[in-house]
């Protein structure tokens, strides 16, 4: 029964429908979306890691970098919600802080992969053959490379720091969205208004951004939030390894790097980052699978 | 049979293999600024780079150097490590066994958990399980897999001290031990795969369940449990297959991960070192090692896939 609407007005017909506001598949995407429980949730959660990025230091209850040493390694209490760390820190403040790392990486290197990657997708599937196979075997290539160990390559040759870590995490993720970009290009690539464009005279570049990307746009923003979260995963890790995230500055993946040397003091250190990580990467996974269901019913299981 | 698949499948993993040697070769030409000075730090004398950088070959044109790498790296000589002057394929050759053995008990237990949850929750759509299931793989896929280990750490061995929390051992010397070794880092990477292998190996069963020679097989009156194992479970495993090998290269993602982690003395945390060496011939060695691992397994997934379904027979 999801899906359909629940009461059908006679006095409409068919045309009437045809003729409504032009954005009604958009609109119908977002009204199954927001029938969605899993994506609201997922999107409720993330609001919270938004607000903590936006507004970060303006509400963390202490100073994310002020050390305490008569306080260290507190367990949870009415103070610190979280408890403090090895230096004293407030581990509620590093974590709200932390949003912001993980926010800007995730948009950062999912734009660098998007942008580039959708590209390259889309000129591969609607360019010639050969194009395509040079453009999709060097895809290949970055696919046949373990995400994490590109890139970790990828940061030893830029150097460690927090920007070098957004383009590798892009980098990493270009060959998923050629992918995607190329399969939905060539649904459509034979399609009459493709052809009809063409015998009007419009040129390649026209008809790729005014007909083609329009068509391809769904499942590229399904892969985008669901990349969010893989590119938030790997920041941590990245980070967790001493590559993203310099010091003083917390990110979540280094504030559990941070805390391993401590656990038999105080496993606290090792559950909050996690959990932070957990949250937002669960929140762009439901966020996700709400938008593929919603854009695409036919898909639905 | 036709073997025209087989050949087109051996062909691309060459193309794959040659393509990422090209890629770990530019890994370290685009180090910024000249690679000999960077791998030997600011403080070097002028005459050392310059012996570095004729010992690499860093003078001559870039073809040219990439080629004559690639000609060594086929008779398996990936130049020496930067750090101890070791030969790196020596020092890559003792990892491969760690990594591999860690790759495949993760899968091992990965589908252990996968197979039973995905069947059951395929059979019972809808059910108490299927939901449990669902909600399962997509809560497992959130999980960094590092902070699952740490977590695994602090409670079964340090909390409750029943396994080791990292190191290895040979199994050759003592298979217990290296059971208990491998038990947390193969089930924190096998998790992880599992949640993603669960949703698959539900929708691939569901697809079969629903199929028209399903239903033929039930009216004709067999017993259930004929109608799943005999002819569903069969022509889901082809798909589930498939799956498996797409999975791969996650996989060695997860696993480079879990060994840094649990100081497990495989590929990926020798990757790591080099990074913190800034020793880049043993980085390039482990990624082209790693790579053309990953290219083998889904190659060997890709054949297994040709002995399964005798209807492939592919242009």
């Amino acid at each position: 029964m999801a899906g359909l609407p629940a009461t059908v007005d006679p006095r409409k017909s068919k045309t009437d429908e045809a003729l409504g506001p032009a954005n009604t598949l958009w609109r119908d995407a977002l009204r199954r979306l927001l029938r969605h429980h899993l994506a609201m949730f997922g999107a409720a959660v993330l609001i919270i890691v938004v607000v903590m990025g936006i507004f970060g230091p303006a509400i963390t209850p202490y100073d994310p970098n002020g050390m305490d040493f008569s306080n260290r390694f507190g367990n949870p209490s009415m103070q610190h919600w979280m408890g403090t760390d090895d230096f004293g820190r407030d581990i509620f403040s590093r974590i709200i802080i932390g949003a912001r790392v993980s926010l800007q990486v995730g948009f950062v290197a999912v734009s660098v992969a998007t942008i580039v990657g959708a590209s390259l997708g889309l000129v591969a599937g609607y360019s010639t053959r050969l194009t395509d196979e040079v453009i999709m075997r060097a895809m290949d290539v970055l696919y046949a490379i373990p995400a994490i160990l590109l890139a970790i390559a990828i940061v030893a040759v830029l150097g460690k720091g927090i920007g070098n870590t957004m383009i590798a995490i892009g980098i990493v993720y270009i060959p998923i969205f050629a992918r995607i970009a190329r399969a939905a290009v060539l649904g459509i690539r034979n399609e009459e208004f493709i052809i009809a464009a063409q015998a009007m005279g419009a040129g390649d570049i026209r008809i790729l951004l005014t007909h083609v990307l329009p068509n391809v746009l769904s499942p590229i923003i399904v892969e985008i939030t669901l990349s969010l979260a893989f590119a938030i995963l790997a920041e941590a890790a990245l980070s967790f390894f001493g590559l993203g995230t310099q010091p003083p500055d917390p990110s979540w993946g280094r504030m559990l790097s941070e805390g391993r040397d401590f656990f038999r003091q105080s496993g606290w250190m090792g559950v909050f980052p996690g959990l932070a990580i957990f949250f937002t990467v669960m929140g762009f996974n439901f966020l996700g699978d709400g938008l593929r269901d919603a854009l695409d019913p036919k898909l639905r299981r | 049979m036709n073997y025209q698949y087989v050949l087109q499948r051996l062909l691309s993993a060459i193309v794959v293999v040659l393509g990422v040697t090209i890629v770990v070769f530019i890994i370290v030409q685009i180090v910024p600024g000249d690679p000999a000075r960077v791998m030997l730090g600011p403080y070097a004398s002028d005459e050392a780079v310059l012996g570095l950088r004729e010992r690499l070959g860093l003078d001559r044109p870039i073809l040219e150097q990439y080629l004559l790498w690639l000609g060594r790296a086929a008779r398996g000589d990936l130049g020496q490590s930067l750090l101890n002057g070791q030969e790196v394929a020596a020092q890559l050759w003792g990892r491969i066994g760690p990594s591999f053995e860690l790759a495949m008990v993760s899968l091992a237990i990965g589908l252990a958990i996968a197979f039973p949850i995905g069947m059951i929750s395929a059979l019972k759509p809808g059910s108490v399980v299927d939901v449990v299931a669902t909600l399962f793989s997509q809560i497992g896929v959130s999980v960094p897999t590092f902070w699952m280990g740490i977590l695994l750490v602090i409670v079964v061995s340090l909390n409750l001290g029943l396994l080791p929390p990292s190191g290895y051992t040979p199994i050759a010397e003592d298979p217990g031990d290296w059971l208990a070794h491998i038990i947390l880092p193969a089930f924190t990477a096998g998790f992880v795969s599992a949640s993603i292998q669960t949703r698959f190996i539900r929708s691939a069963m569901l697809d079969v369940l629903n199929a028209n020679y399903v239903q033929t097989a039930r009216a004709k009156g067999l017993a259930e449990r004929a109608v799943v194992v005999n002819h569903a479970l069969r022509n889901a495993l082809i798909n589930i297959v498939t799956i498996i090998g797409l999975q791969i290269t996650a996989l060695f993602s997860g696993i480079v991960i879990v060994e840094v982690v649990f100081s497990w003395p495989g590929l990926g945390r020798l990757a790591l070192n080099a990074v913190e060496e800034r020793d880049y011939p043993l980085l390039q060695g482990a990624v082209l090692v790693v790579a053309v691992m990953v290219t083998m397994v889904n190659l060997f997934v890709d054949l297994l896939y040709f002995l399964l379904d005798p209807r492939i027979e592919y242009v």
